[in-house]
């Protein structure tokens, strides 16, 4: 179960070399009473919003995020051939990984045993079966079957922190990436100055606390059915919100909409799914984790999060 | 059950702080606490200073050093056990050097109560792997007549998907009493100064089993099992019990008391937590102690914070205790009747109920730097004319309440 493709950049490994290590300055600009950064990551694009007075101070901050953001696609995606999770996919023998990575898969544990499997890190290879966008086709069962073998995380030995992935097994952080990113570079932002900020990673944002005044950051949510237009304004004091589905990533099929968000158990989208759930929750990652679980539970995905007892944006 | 009926907002939650929370708690910073409480019981009883210093320092991967200093500095007079007397009654300091009068009709108090406690702890949290977790440390206390030294250990096992913990605790103290003119020989008149040269010391072991449950996203309970075996000195070598006239029930002579040389203690100890709608938080507690000595005590505790916007919240706190007397407590002994072999007119082994009426203000500055200041009432009594009383004695208080006020002032911060 992951958001496959949107995450991590393909453009990623095309890049020079002498590009890999680089990040592209962020620009900012004035709107309002507040300082606005901007970059594309994690095939995104990223917004900073800061309300403080001094440009310097913005530029510091607004870069200190960016950077956060760069070190962590760099470090985590799964499209580079330099990094940990490849090391980790290479598969077959016990690796010792770092204190961050560690926490990661930790979380991922968690994850996968509070929802009895529904949120697995190794169901990423079923892009090997699913494309969408141009091209798009059904799979044949048989491609399924064959993936599914290797997925299942039970299957991964994890003695933090020592990881022994099965040969044949991938993991993905695509389906906590982003979010993390997120959460992390407004911790970034908080520890290094007091002022209100708002990080914003292609939709999925978290806020520091109100503006001054106690007013609160608005931040539009798109109605998937009426694309462009921000049909929904959710008033955003502090805390975070998470939105998956994805108007453009799916399969239509004999007058059936395929979702891009695969059950791990079945190598299926769920039947049902809606086509984009926006949670609100103490942070992204949090916000993130329920919204993907509710798109897997098809039809029942209101019931879901009813029970989480979050607020939520749910389209169909 | 079905993923899409069950409730792991909660769980996700805790998850995603030890995510972040090695981030946004950078690694090296130092949590600091430290208050200040203020104790004083009516009637020039006993006042109490107690500043507290503590520092918890995460070194990565979970595992946490913490240090603590308390200094608790004691003056004023306490209950010494003697009954009072329609004439002035003269008392020997517990030196054996000097002496001092308790007025008629007064509860004879020991005015020499002052005392200085310096106490350091020291623990060290680490895990073991996912799901178990080991806490050892240690604690030495001193007081001019008294060295505690103690060391603890504690392993917790999660299970259920850390729905439930398990834990099982151990703590060894090894106690050295120095009486001020040494231990008094037990029973022997005041007056006498009978004492023996040299320290007295005990051992207590405690053990403790627990289990944690996590029922729902806010809700958890938890329920504690614990034995603890005191073997030596556990006598207090400055309380008396009177033993009075046969007829007109007047103090003739007074008597160190004594008692017996182990005690066995078990407790219960149930708590129910509970976050409200609106992030009020409800806690209520029940302890069942019983020991070997016929002391079995009822402690009921409830807590209610009520969440005043973001940052504020005030805690209104109620606890009741109530507990039976030692066997061998005595009001006071008869001239004339055998002696028994222990005895204690310690007010704190008597019969009696206690109550704690408070309230608590807290302000969360900006998630680093936190205050609060609490208030509360507490109220003990016991029986004050025991049907046994006769004579003179009728006429006397011989459980007067104490009633006491406490003050606490807590500032904590990272840095």
């Amino acid at each position: 179960m992951r958001r496959i493709g949107a995450l991590w950049p393909l453009a990623a490994i095309s890049r020079p070399a002498e590009f890999e290590t680089m990040t592209v300055s962020p620009s900012i600009t004035r709107r309002g009473n507040l300082w606005v950064g901007g970059f594309r990551c994690m095939a995104s694009p990223c917004e900073v919003l800061l309300e403080c007075d001094d440009r310097a101070q913005a530029h510091e901050l607004i870069e200190i995020a960016s950077r956060e953001a760069f070190r962590i696609e760099q470090k985590f995606s799964r499209y580079r051939d330099d990094n940990i999770v490849h090391r980790i996919n290479r598969g077959g023998q016990r690796l010792e990984v770092d204190e961050e990575t560690a926490r990661l898969l930790d979380f991922a544990d968690n994850c996968y045993q509070l929802s009895d499997g529904w949120f697995d890190i190794t169901s990423g290879i079923l892009r090997r079966a699913w494309k969408f966008g141009d091209g798009a086709r059904l799979p044949r069962q048989r491609e399924i079957d064959r993936l599914l073998a290797h997925i299942g995380w039970h299957q991964v030995s994890w003695e933090k922190p020592y990881l022994t992935l099965p040969a044949g097994m991938e993991i993905d952080f695509g389906g906590i990436g982003k979010e993390y990113a997120v959460d992390s570079a407004l911790g970034l932002i908080r520890d290094a100055a007091d002022c209100s900020a708002l990080v914003n990673f292609g939709g999925d944002c978290h806020a520091s606390g109100p503006q001054a005044g106690g007013r609160p950051w608005m931040t539009g949510i798109e109605n998937p059915n009426r694309p462009g237009d921000a049909s929904a304004v959710i008033r955003l004091r502090q805390g975070a919100l998470a939105t998956s589905g994805d108007v453009f990533k799916y399969i239509e099929h004999r007058g059936r909409r395929y979702s891009h968000i695969l059950n791990p158990k079945t190598g299926w989208p769920s039947p049902d799914a809606p086509r984009s759930v926006t949670v609100a929750a103490a942070t992204c990652t949090e916000a993130g984790i329920l919204s993907t679980l509710a798109m897997l539970q098809g039809g029942d995905a209101e019931t879901f999060l009813d029970a989480q007892g979050v607020r939520y944006w749910c389209y169909r | 059950m079905q993923l899409s009926k069950k409730k792991i907002a909660g769980l996700l939650s805790a998850a995603t702080c030890s995510l972040l929370g090695g981030q946004s708690q950078a690694a090296g910073e130092w949590e600091v606490d430290t208050s200040i409480l203020y104790y004083s019981e009516a009637d020039d009883r006993i006042q109490a200073i107690e500043p507290v210093i503590a520092a918890r320092k995460d070194l990565g991967d979970d595992e946490i050093l913490s240090w603590k200093l308390v200094v608790d500095s004691l003056t004023g007079s306490s209950a010494s056990g003697a009954v009072p007397s329609t004439s002035p009654q003269t008392f020997t300091r517990p030196s054996g050097n000097g002496s001092y009068v308790v007025e008629a009709n007064q509860t004879p108090l020991d005015p020499s109560f002052k005392d200085t406690r310096v106490a350091y702890s020291m623990n060290w949290d680490k895990p073991l792997d996912r799901d178990r977790r080991r806490n050892l440390g240690f604690n030495l206390s001193r007081e001019y007549d008294f060295t505690s030294l103690a060391v603890n250990g504690l392993w917790s096992l999660d299970s259920n998907q850390k729905n439930t913990t398990w834990s099982f605790g151990s703590n060894l103290e090894y106690d050295v009493i120095d009486p001020v003119g040494g231990a008094p020989e037990p029973l022997t008149p005041m007056d006498d100064q009978r004492k023996q040269s040299g320290s007295e010391d005990r051992t207590i072991v405690d053990l403790l089993f627990g289990v944690t449950q996590v029922i729902d996203r806010s809700s958890l309970f938890q329920v504690n099992l614990s034995l603890s075996l005191a073997d030596g000195y556990l006598t207090d070598p400055y309380k008396l019990v009177s033993v009075v006239d046969n007829v007109s029930g007047e103090p003739i002579d007074q008597l160190f008391e004594n008692r017996p040389d182990s005690r066995l203690r078990s407790a219960l100890f149930a708590k129910y937590r509970k976050m409200l709608p609106g992030k009020d938080i409800f806690t209520a507690s029940y302890r069942y102690m019983t020991d070997d000595w016929g002391v079995d005590s009822n402690t009921v505790d409830l807590t209610y914070r009520f969440r005043l916007g973001e940052r504020y919240y005030l805690q209104p706190h109620l606890r009741y205790y109530q507990q039976s007397a030692a066997d061998f407590y005595r009001y006071f002994l008869v001239d004339g009747d055998l002696l028994p072999a222990e005895a204690s007119a310690d007010y704190r082994l008597g019969e009696m109920d206690a109550t704690t009426v408070g309230v608590k203000f807290g302000h969360d500055i900006d998630g680093r730097h936190q205050w609060s200041v609490r208030l509360e009432q507490y109220v003990q009594s016991g029986e004050s004319s025991p049907s046994e009383a006769f004579g003179q004695l009728a006429q006397q208080d011989l459980y007067p309440d104490v009633e006491a006020t406490i003050v606490q002032f807590n500032y904590s911060f990272v840095f």
